[in-house]
């Protein structure tokens, strides 16, 4: 062992060592944060000036707008969908490289094969849905091709369907990666043991591997909750402007320079997030887990 | 997510020696169970899904002028690349992809150097270390529209002009110091402090001992930490839309392209945007199996 330092030299070196995340993370999102929260309160003259002050008129306004609700039942409807699909497939994607992939180079291989496209624009992965999807897209040329329709289907493209799609082609991936990790991690000396102890392949998938992973289960849930709650480019795109999400209607907002409303929005929706996040890090000490 | 390749080998071959455990999940000859050949079509149709989409823009954009945006092909030439990259009526491809590859560059730098220190300081609790934890938790999962508008603001009104290389570049290191710091966390979880030890035991110093130990050591994951800083920051779009400044990064390019532009135009710039991540990729992974190979050289020697 080295020898252990006192107490107060070794606070002083962790900060030393996170000092240029927190120089980065103060200006650029604490303090961000701090205006947006400040222009909350903030009165407006309609034309994008700001009054400093402090109302409540904004919360108000947005409070008692009937569209909120409509924007969080719509936003929580596409991340609940979006959460389960790629929580599925996600899961077992990983599951059967970590468990059912015997030549370890073939699992890293098909591991990478699952990654690659992440690589590629998501604004680009959007748009690749148009050949498919698309009125005169292939799966309507193929419907109409076997009699199955006999007019194209108007539904797939620009519709909430296309946006669960999309949503599920971008974001299965931050599922995979990190319960792959956890599952790769799991010591087989454990399952081993389970199997002499007469469990079936059910107990240990219940009793061990989901356990087990929940740490990667909870990692990627917080990735994509997050990132389909704070979207809109994804809604907009693919539901051809038909559906809004509350991110959509603060983009609005911004459009037409209603920064307090649109404030007053955003810190409601960071509310919200940090709820869920906190609620998941209560049950699951990421941190723990990770650097165990 | 490519720590986890870089690491697999070494932290897994000495678990499949193991046969008797693999063979109840997956038997070792003969006799797969049911779940295989289920688990293999998911996974064979996921796959699909995946690559499906993207290699019929692959194919779209190599059309020639008669095409359009959907099947079937109408004939084939390079000239909705040369349209990319010539036409005004398309915006500043070129500008905007130079600026995009510049700050992901810096982004990647400043994304590797800060993840690595906080790695290390994150290693033993301090006084203070949560709040910093979930502070970086924050700015992962914080909308990033609303950082962006914020960031913005703040520039507005410190008087401070928006670039890409000023609000932008802090509004994208925001979003990839988080996810390197993570990564840097599963990386570092696989580092066998026995070696640091050893080095103290040899008389190194701490900087020796990070720099002569710990860096060779954990390349190939610094390496990862490269590239998901390097493609977080080349797509960024939510939290530069409000950060930019006047001059677009490419992503914001491609967005107002989506607007504007209905023509295979866009599916060539996903052609060259996927070339490039390829590259980016190919050099990468290279780096790490040249690292490893390097590695492997000397413990023989």
């Amino acid at each position: 062992m080295q020898p252990s330092p006192s107490p107060s030299r070794s606070n002083l070196a962790g900060w030393l060592y996170v000092s240029p995340l927190v120089l980065v993370l103060v200006p650029f999102f604490v303090a961000p944060i701090l205006v947006v929260l400040a222009a909350s309160f903030f009165a407006t003259d309609g034309f994008g000036g700001l009054t400093p002050g402090f109302t409540l008129a904004s919360y108000v306004e947005v409070l008692h707008s009937a569209l909120t609700l409509k924007l969080y039942l719509a936003t929580i409807k596409f991340t609940v969908l979006t959460w389960v699909f790629t929580l599925i497939i996600g899961f077992f994607v990983a599951y059967f490289l970590v468990f059912h992939v015997r030549n370890q180079l073939l699992a890293i291989g098909l591991f990478l094969l699952c990654t690659v496209p992440f690589w590629t624009s998501n604004i680009i992965r959007m748009i690749s849905w148009i050949p498919l999807l698309g009125k005169e897209g292939l799966i309507n040329q193929a419907l109409l091709a076997m009699g199955v329709v006999r007019q194209p289907l108007e539904v797939l493209l620009f519709s909430d369907l296309a946006v669960v799609i999309a949503y599920v082609h971008q974001l299965t991936i931050f599922m995979i990666v990190p319960i792959f990790n956890s599952m790769a991690r799991i010591d087989r000396k454990l399952i081993e043991a389970a199997i002499d102890a007469g469990a079936s392949r059910f107990d240990i998938m219940r009793l061990i591997v989901v356990p087990m992973s929940k740490s990667g289960i909870a990692l990627g849930t917080i990735f994509v909750v997050s990132i389909v709650m704070g979207d809109f480019f994804v809604v907009k795109v693919m539901s051809g402007g038909g559906s809004a999400s509350v991110v959509s209607a603060f983009y609005e907002d911004v459009g037409v320079l209603q920064y307090p409303t649109a404030a007053a929005s955003a810190v409601l929706l960071t509310l919200v997030l940090v709820a869920i996040v906190s609620l998941i890090l209560r049950t699951v000490d990421i941190r723990q887990e990770i650097t165990r | 997510m490519s720590a986890v390749l870089a690491d697999m080998p070494k932290s897994d071959m000495s678990k499949s020696v193991a046969p008797a455990t693999t063979k109840a999940i997956a038997p070792s000859k003969g006799g797969r169970p049911w779940t295989f050949y289920l688990l293999a079509t998911l996974f064979g149709l996921y796959v699909v899904a995946l690559y499906g989409p993207m290699f019929c823009i692959y194919i779209l954009s190599f059309q020639d002028i008669r095409g359009g945006l959907v099947f079937p092909m109408k004939g084939h030439s390079l000239h909705w690349f040369v349209d990319l990259f010539t036409q005004v009526r398309t915006g500043d491809v070129k500008g905007s992809f130079d600026r995009s590859i510049k700050l992901a560059v810096i982004v990647t730098v400043i994304t590797v150097v800060v993840s690595f220190l906080a790695g290390l300081g994150f290693r033993r609790r301090f006084r203070g270390d949560s709040f910093v934890f979930y502070m970086m938790i924050g700015s992962l999962v914080a909308p990033g529209l609303v950082l962006g508008l914020g960031t913005g603001l703040l520039f507005q009104a410190l008087g401070l002009n928006a670039s890409w290389y000023t609000s932008a570049l802090g509004a994208q290191l925001s979003w990839t110091l988080p996810f390197g710091v993570l990564v840097m966390f599963a990386v570092m979880s696989r580092f066998n402090h026995v070696w640091e030890e050893a080095a103290y035991d040899l008389g190194a110093s701490r900087w020796q001992s990070i720099w002569l130990v710990m860096i060779p050591v954990l390349a190939p994951g610094l390496v990862a930490v490269a590239l998901f800083g390097f493609t977080l920051s080349y797509d960024e779009f939510a939290r530069s839309l409000q950060t930019a400044g006047s001059l677009n990064t490419l992503p914001l390019e491609i967005w107002s392209m989506t607007l504007n532009v209905t023509s295979p135009s866009l599916y060539a710039l996903g052609t060259v945007t996927t070339i490039v991540s390829f590259i980016v990729i190919g050099a990468s992974l290279g780096t790490i199996v040249l690292i490893q190979k390097k590695r492997g050289g000397r413990a023989k020697g």
